[in-house]
């Protein structure tokens, strides 16, 4: 068991490598370096070209790449342009905002995942299934960017119900209850509005697996052992379908990832997804950088719990 | 002989297909009876499952008629929760494929523990746990301790057969329904696993239906056989009359088919044609004739009912009367004209 996690866990290591430099090499393909645009042209060009030699941009790109991970261990992405700040420091409380993002979208996705996949898998084809299966072709149809419009609109907007921006009330202190309600408020339309869309692939999932298991030869044996239909259910066929969706949050991780992205911006959440898309357009390429690494860290992570997990609940996945 | 376990009626179980139902299990009567091993014989699509399922009601989606008495009451008409009593307590069932019935998530000993907490809720855990090895005990498995933690994918055909068999007999049940319960496995294997069902047979006194299409099997087996085709029953007969003086065509012609050893030339005798598919099976006349095409339409019943023609021998239709394999025939001829 320890041994397969260390196992899966160091596999991660040539991904991160494999991953550090493939961000690295597509920052250096980018045109122009960290001078250009930042001086004054009108300076002398034998000028710009000894503060190139002085910053290490002239050495080859392997060096290059070595001192920039050198960096990158110690927290050091350099400076954003735009911000005028460490990129370490600007990621940091933006970093924290979309965890907390992220997290209440989970928590809502499998909240409404679990219950409409049982209940639409247990009674398929009953017209609870097909109000339940007509919703999640709904989602797959809507576009998140429109839909979430759609949700800031009407509860934002109109009813008034949930804040149209930002991710605290002005004016709270941090540490106090007020300032934690006015987190969660601001959290709760953006997370839901990405749930409601996102878990629609888990809902669907969860259907036909469960309609997969509860054909399957040992619920015969269940019920011949004289168990009634809820110990079917709860004892047996959900736990030989939840396997799949365990095997399926690592996915769920990076589409989130590509969810933040789009709901950040529309609520003007200010997390790493806003942040990430501002600095494509103003070409802030240190915080660009520096996020694409770290997307690609969560989707790896994502995918080494996903194994983890699963190797947690189905045994016949733990290697002796 | 000793009193009758299950007295069934005319049972028949359909299915819908397409807003017609079609019969798997047609008009099938017969008993069985405490200590006795009756065997149900047939090709893949007779109906001989269905037959086994419709007794034990786990039918999900099934039309089921006719009787199936058992103890006074009629299982037909029972409720869920009367026969979620019966199940697994009074009714034992030994499934085809152990890896499939067993649920891969739980460990074995869990799963035999199951079968006992659902009839004994209120017994103790170490209690159970002392029954479960037991059980391992008497059905053969070497280390029950070990075993008992172990998950069905960890151990070999033959031990997961043992293990469902073990959970069959946990209630020592009156009836067990021993479902093909040896065609999953190697011919060592079967073997051993037909010695334990005997043994048990002799250990739990229960009445045992054995499904099977192997007529060695039955042999060894059983004290009398029905042979099913198309959800009827061609012949039901006690297993030496069955063996040595078979009379309905397709009884014989299943015996025909099996290979003998002591010559080496001959043809495998196949009987032509398949079983028709539910929706294709003529409901009327002989069902049996489509595939005995040499044999005259006159010889068959327009609607055939099983006849007795020594106590305890029945056989459906009266085309058994002059029936022959044509390859015989023809030997025959050969013979004469030689």
């Amino acid at each position: 068991m320890w041994k397969l996690i260390v196992r899966r866990t160091l596999i991660t290591i040539p991904q991160i490598i494999v991953l550090s430099i493939l961000v690295f090499i597509l920052a250096q393909a980018m045109p122009g370096d960290a001078l250009t645009g930042l001086i004054d042209p009108n300076i002398d060009p034998a000028t710009i070209e000894a503060m190139r030699e002085r910053l290490g941009l002239n050495n080859p790109w392997y060096v290059q790449y070595v001192d920039w991970v050198k960096g990158v261990l110690q927290g050091d992405f350099g400076q954003s342009f735009r911000f005028k700040m460490p990129v370490s420091e600007l990621i940091g409380e933006r970093m924290i905002n979309t965890l907390w993002l992220s997290l209440a979208t989970l928590i809502l996705t499998y909240l409404i995942a679990i219950p409409l996949g049982i209940i639409s898998g247990r009674f398929n084809d009953t017209w609870l299934d097909r109000a339940i299966t007509g919703y999640t072709y709904i989602g797959f149809a809507a576009p998140l960017f429109i839909f979430a419009l759609v949700m800031l609109f009407i509860f934002g907007f109109q009813l008034g119900w949930f804040p149209t921006s930002g991710s605290v009330a002005p004016g709270t202190e941090p540490g106090t209850f007020a300032y934690f309600i006015s987190k969660l408020n601001h959290l709760l339309l953006p997370a839901l509005s990405m749930a409601l869309i996102t878990t629609v692939s888990t809902v669907q999932y969860l259907r036909s697996e469960i309609i997969d298991t509860k054909q399957k030869d040992f619920i015969v044996t269940a019920r011949a052992k004289g168990s009634s239909e809820s110990r079917v259910y709860n004892r047996h066929v959900l736990r030989n379908s939840l396997l799949p969706i365990a095997a399926f949050f690592g996915y769920e991780i990076t589409g989130l990832i590509g969810g933040t992205i789009f709901i950040e911006n529309i609520f003007g959440y200010p997390g790493m997804g806003e942040l990430f898309l501002s600095s494509i357009s103003l070409r802030d390429y240190s915080v660009m950088t520096a996020l694409v690494l770290l997307f690609g860290l969560a989707a790896i992570i994502g995918a080494l719990l996903s194994d983890i997990i699963l190797s947690l609940v189905d045994p016949r996945i733990r290697i002796k | 002989m000793s009193e009758v376990l299950l007295d069934i009626k005319n049972l028949k179980t359909s299915f819908r297909i397409k807003d017609h139902h079609y019969a798997a299990v047609d008009d099938v009567t017969l008993t069985v009876k405490k200590n006795e091993v009756l065997a149900i014989v047939g090709e893949s699509g007779s109906g001989k499952s269905a037959f086994a399922f419709s007794i034990m009601g786990l039918h999900t989606r099934a039309k089921i008629e006719g009787e199936i008495n058992y103890k006074g009451s009629n299982l037909v008409q029972a409720g869920p929760n009367q026969m979620k009593k019966l199940r697994g307590k009074e009714m034992g069932m030994i499934f085809q494929d152990a890896l499939s019935a067993l649920n891969p998530l739980m460990v074995v000993g869990a799963q035999i523990d199951e079968a006992i907490f659902l009839h004994n809720p209120k017994s103790s855990k170490n209690l159970r746990k002392l029954q479960v090895i037991n059980l391992l005990n008497q059905v053969g498995i070497p280390r029950p301790e070990k075993t008992y933690h172990q998950y069905p994918h960890e151990l070999s055909g033959g031990m997961r057969q043992r293990i469902v068999i073990a959970m069959a007999i946990s209630n020592q049940p009156e009836l067990l329904i021993a479902d093909e319960p040896t065609t999953a496995l190697d011919v060592t294997i079967q073997s051993q696993i037909l010695d334990l069902i005997k043994e048990l047979k002799e250990t739990i006194h229960a009445g045992i239906i054995l499904i099977t299409h192997d007529l060695g099997v039955v042999a060894e087996m059983a004290d009398r056989v029905a042979v099913m085709y198309a959800g009827q029953i061609v012949e039901i007969a006690d297993v030496y009359t069955l063996m040595e003086n078979p009379q309905h065509p397709y009884t014989r012609s299943l015996l025909n088919s099996i290979p003998t050893l002591n010559d080496v030339k001959e043809e495998l005798h196949v009987i032509q044609g398949v079983v028709p598919s539910l929706q294709n099976l003529p409901r009327t006349g002989c069902r049996f004739a489509s595939r005995i095409p040499w044999i005259e339409e006159s010889e068959h019943e327009a609607s055939p009912e099983l006849h007795e023609i020594s106590p305890g021998h029945y056989v459906r239709c009266t085309c058994y009367k002059d029936f022959y394999f044509p390859e015989q025939a023809e030997e025959e001829r050969n013979y004469v004209a030689n």
